[in-house]
């Protein structure tokens, strides 16, 4: 069925597709839309699941955390201050190897107050033990939050997964998409440890050094097994509903010399800057980093690489471009933009491209032009 | 006659120091709420006792969850068992630290939408699992690693907290007197909706009073009116029979606090304070009582 909608109602469709048993959430700008559309949906009955109108974003991970350990499948929503706030409890989640999955609107943080879109909020969370994945489509963001819940409640990964999607860029943007009715696409969870009195015991309870250790490497093996399942879902995605997604997005990358990484609406904007330096006849293609975690290999080599943080970390600099740094050795020409919501257009882009400076950084708007 | 089950749930070899009230009184909870039942414990000196993974000296299952989560998290459990048809209790066991400071709001969120669990806050009046630093419920003039001096305000009223929410049961307790406990655990449990107990804990090392001496300073508490046994059911005050007792013919509040080292160079002023706020406390009490307030 082909429907217009915002990315926030079209997460709501989902999950309403995925039909999780409990949902807990607080609202925040630019996500509350999500919740109210939940909140709707069962309140009349188009969604059998429970919502918990909780009173904090650390409370909502909270109850989320104590509903999926019971095994039923669980779902929130949050964005910037909301996700720092929930941080302590967005760890625990992975700790605790549970199959949560949360959407999270990109949006700057504080202070001065900032509801526009950013991706610092995320990527500080990015050492938690989540499987991230950032969308470029108010379709994406529905087939996302689809996925999400197929590649979480795999045996082999049981790890959270948060979807971001930008905020406003596409929370707030109509766009027609297709809901896909999930049908069995999603398999039923079984939490092979959730919790029942029926076999006693202790779940998180003081842990000396060496389980401690084994514990962690135990994650990270999932996070590097989970690469293969999003693979596998992906595929199994396209074969049920037709549409395909990798690791990253490649947009005429094949002859490219000089290759444009960016994530979110950004990398979109990034493939109609492509077509603008084609016709100038500059050899330029993209790639639109999907998922962040577990972070995917790009093949750079041999070619100029444009990289476009919507973050930054403070003292180190575009969190996106230093890991394709530390991952390929690739000497990216780093450019922050789009910070707080600023507007970053194709033709922007394209100069990025066209005076690209390998190896330095670049602050747009700040800088001046380049 | 109420038959306290002879079944133990906490299992030999817990690391809680000798003449633990806290563990003293779970073990009370446990036998009253029976095996169908899951305990979720914040970051206290509880999460500590069960001992290392993957041994675990309590014959229950335990969430151990973050300091401030715990009630939320039981909302969250709560709300998926009854959705799977379960009838399983969920339990919080909290300490004062993570009830009355880091945890008031969950708790008063939880509260506040009905989940279906009990809260129970046993208080030993500081944050023992760091080491005895002040908490809200720290009473007057009590020494801590964190007031060396004495604390200067009152303990908080807690249970003044969780009646604005008017929960179906609320009832506060103490380990020395077991059998007063259980049957409140039993009561608490029978309710759906939120209930809570509030249990007064002694705590050897950070009261500093011996060992053996855990039964006998709960007693003293409840004889001299420093903590008052009574139970608030559909809002109905009853005080509880030791507390009626002791409002006839208490004992002088200084028995209660000599015994303890914390209360050592108290002033005569903080004395008479708290004299008053529990003289005061209990007035409140006996006029709920009679319905007249
Ligand atoms: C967010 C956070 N802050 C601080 C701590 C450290 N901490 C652990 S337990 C505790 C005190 C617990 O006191 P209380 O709730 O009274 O329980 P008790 O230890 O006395 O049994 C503190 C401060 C923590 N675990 N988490
Ligand atoms: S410090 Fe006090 S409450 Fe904590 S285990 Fe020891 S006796 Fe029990
Ligand atoms: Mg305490």
């Amino acid at each position: 069925m082909l429907t217009v909608a915002t990315g926030n109602k079209a997460v709501a469709a989902a999950v309403k597709e995925a039909a999780p048993a409990v949902v807990a959430a607080y609202p925040i700008t630019p996500q509350t839309e999500i919740v109210e559309q939940i909140a709707e949906y069962v309140s009349s009955g188009e969604l059998r699941s429970q919502y918990i109108p909780v009173e904090s974003e650390h409370s909502a991970m909270a109850a989320c955390i104590g509903a999926s350990v019971t095994g039923a499948r669980t779902f929130t929503a949050t964005s910037s201050q909301g996700l720092q706030y929930m941080h302590e409890m967005v760890n625990w989640a992975a700790g605790a190897r549970l199959p949560i999955v949360m959407a999270n609107v990109n949006r700057a943080l504080g202070p001065g107050w900032n509801i526009w879109a950013e991706h610092t909020d995320a990527i500080q969370e990015r050492d938690s033990g989540w499987l991230q994945v950032y969308v470029g489509s108010v379709q994406e963001a529905f087939d996302a939050v689809l996925m999400a819940f197929a590649i979480a409640e795999d045996e082999r990964v049981l790890l959270p997964v948060m979807v971001n999607l930008d905020g406003f860029l596409l929370s707030h943007t109509m766009q027609p998409f297709e809901v896909a009715r999930a049908g069995d696409f999603i398999p039923p969870l079984h939490l092979p440890h959730a919790i029942d009195p029926a076999a006693p015991g202790g779940y998180g309870t003081l842990t000396g050094p060496e389980d401690y250790f084994k514990l962690r490497w135990d994650i990270e093996r999932s996070m590097r097994d989970s690469a293969g399942v999003i693979r596998e879902t992906q595929e199994r995605f396209a074969r049920t509903f037709g549409r395909k997604y990798g690791m990253a997005e490649e947009y005429r990358c094949e002859d490219a010399e000089v290759i444009v990484v960016a994530m979110g609406t950004l990398g979109r904007e990034a493939e109609v800057a492509v077509d603008l330096l084609r016709g100038e006849g500059i050899r330029a293609g993209s790639m639109r980093v999907r998922w962040f975690r577990p972070f995917p290999r790009l093949d750079l080599s041999g070619r100029d690489v444009v990289v476009i943080d919507r973050d930054y970390s403070f003292g180190f600099g575009g969190v996106l471009a230093g890991s394709l740094a530390a991952a390929g050795g690739a000497r990216p020409f780093s450019v922050i933009a789009g910070l707080g919501g600023q507007e970053v257009t194709y033709e922007d882009i394209a100069g990025f491209v066209r005076e690209r400076r390998p190896g330095e950084e670049f602050w747009f708007g700040v800088n001046g032009d380049v | 006659m109420t038959e306290i089950p002879r079944e133990e749930y906490i299992l030999k070899c817990t690391s809680a120091c000798a003449g633990c009230g806290g563990t003293l009184s779970l073990r009370y909870v446990l036998k009253a709420a029976g095996r169908d039942t899951i305990l979720v414990v914040p970051a206290c000196c509880t999460s500590v006792i069960q001992g290392t993974y993957p041994n675990t000296a309590f014959n229950i299952p335990v969430y151990n969850v973050a300091f401030a989560s715990a009630a939320a998290c039981a909302s969250g459990m709560s709300t998926a068992l009854r959705a799977a048809g379960k009838k399983t209790h969920v339990i919080v066991y909290a300490g004062d630290g993570g009830t009355v400071d880091i945890g008031i709001q969950a708790l008063s969120g939880a509260f506040e939408r009905g989940t279906d669990f009990l809260y129970i806050c046993y208080d030993n009046e500081a944050y023992g699992n760091t080491g005895m630093q002040r908490s809200g419920a720290t009473p007057l003039g009590a020494r801590t690693t964190t007031t060396p001096a004495g604390k200067t305000q009152p303990k908080k009223d807690l249970d003044a907290i969780v009646a604005a929410h008017k929960p179906p049961y609320m009832a506060t307790a103490c380990p020395a007197y077991p059998k007063d406990l259980f049957q409140k655990v039993e009561k608490a449990l029978s309710y759906r909706g939120p209930t809570f107990i509030h249990i007064l804990s002694p705590c050897p090392p950070g009261w500093r009073f011996s060992t053996e001496k855990t039964v006998e300073m709960g007693k003293l508490a409840v004889r001299t009116g420093m903590w008052v046994l009574y139970e608030r059911e559909q809002g109905k005050v009853t005080i509880n029979g030791p507390s009626k007792a002791a409002m006839v013919k208490p004992l002088p509040a200084e028995e209660y606090l000599r015994a303890q080292g914390r209360f050592g160079g108290i002033s005569a002023e903080a004395v008479s304070r708290m004299k008053d706020d529990a003289a005061a406390l209990a007035q409140r009490l006996q006029k709920e009582e009679k319905g007249i307030c």
